[in-house]
């Protein structure tokens, strides 16, 4: 199936777990949050969440800002 | 003298100065700016991780040390920015936000509506809300009732070094609210940081002007410095301004010279 991973279209398995494409990705974990359909999902449910065909991934960490 | 600290959401802080993580020309640069700026909240962008994941902010920021402000710069609506602070909660950042809603690309002025809206709704969620507002009293009166933890006007557009241009009205948003007044964006070299904090207020958020400046380091320390001169002012109580001169030294016994 075809996901949206940070704005770049991926080709992943079906039925592929938040946790397990977080693995795939090699993504650290400290200070990472994900979001799926404008949704945030906590750390507790990366292994429940299942990701469907079309799904938005967001992830995202802290990075370099001041304002703007 | 006495001083007592900065609280925000229950937490005190001695250092007045709070700085960012945007524009260095490293990160080696950026660590010693923070070290030299003595601040102790630095604040942070949230966003999408490269992938694969590399280098992160974060390995330059000791977070036992530093309390880490995750802002929403960069959002346009208030939905986004709530979101933003969602993410940055569940990524461990904390609950102490800067929250911005901007309403226009060029000159990056607040969208108020939004602003009020994304306080009233993050202060209830339990955030500790700091918005970046207008320099205008009635907003600040506003965002203090929304919840808001502080409230944040800009001395000038973000980035613009250009000082603080409406003093009055920052003073009068001081005799305003109650909460703590900490002005954000703006600033441009230390004289302005000294005004801000002659002026009564509790804090300043910078980041352009040390990141920017030619040597970081030492501006990060200029403004350490102007935040607790301006602070010390402001507490010593100056004296009025007056039209004419006043003699320091006593006109009693000055020797006669007539002959």
């Amino acid at each position: 199936m075809t996901i949206t991973v940070n704005g770049k279209p991926m080709e992943v398995e079906a039925g592929l777990s938040v946790e397990g494409l977080l693995t795939l990705l090699k993504v650290k974990r400290e200070y990472t949050a994900v979001a799926v359909n404008r949704d945030i999902v906590r750390k507790a449910e990366y292994d429940a969440v299942k990701l469907s065909e079309g799904d938005k991934v967001e992830i995202v960490r802290p990075m370099g800002g001041g304002a703007i | 003298m006495y001083d007592t600290n900065l609280v925000l959401g229950g937490k005190e802080f001695t250092s007045r100065l709070i700085v960012g993580t945007g524009k260095y020309a490293s990160m080696e640069v950026m660590r010693e700016a923070h070290e030299a700026a003595g601040a102790e909240i630095i604040t942070v962008a949230v966003r999408r991780v490269s992938l694969p994941s590399g280098e992160s902010i974060l390995d330059y920021i000791d977070t036992k040390r530093y309390t880490l402000l995750p802002n929403t710069a960069g959002c346009y609506t208030a939905d986004e920015a709530i979101r933003t602070c969602y993410l940055a909660r569940e990524a461990g950042l904390g609950e102490l936000v800067k929250l911005e809603v901007i309403g226009d690309q060029r000159t990056l002025f607040p969208d108020v509506e939004g602003l009020l809206e994304a306080t009233k709704t993050l202060a209830r969620e339990g955030f500790t809300v700091m918005p970046y507002t207008n320099d205008d009293p009635v907003m600040a009166k506003k965002l203090q009732d929304a919840g808001a933890a502080c409230v944040m006007p800009l001395g000038a557009p973000i980035g613009s070094g250009l000082g603080i241009r409406n003093p009055y009205n920052i003073k009068i948003i001081l005799e305003t609210v109650t909460v703590p007044v900490i002005v954000d964006a703006g600033v441009g070299t230390a004289s302005d940081a000294a005004i801000a904090m002659e002026l009564g207020c509790d804090g300043v958020l910078m980041n352009t002007a040390i990141a920017g400046a030619q040597d970081a380091v030492s501006m990060a320390r200029a403004m350490k410095l102007a935040v607790e001169a301006g602070r010390l002012a402001y507490k010593s109580g100056r004296i009025g301004k007056k039209l004419y001169a006043t003699a320091s030294s006593p006109l009693e016994g000055l020797p006669d010279w007539t002959s």
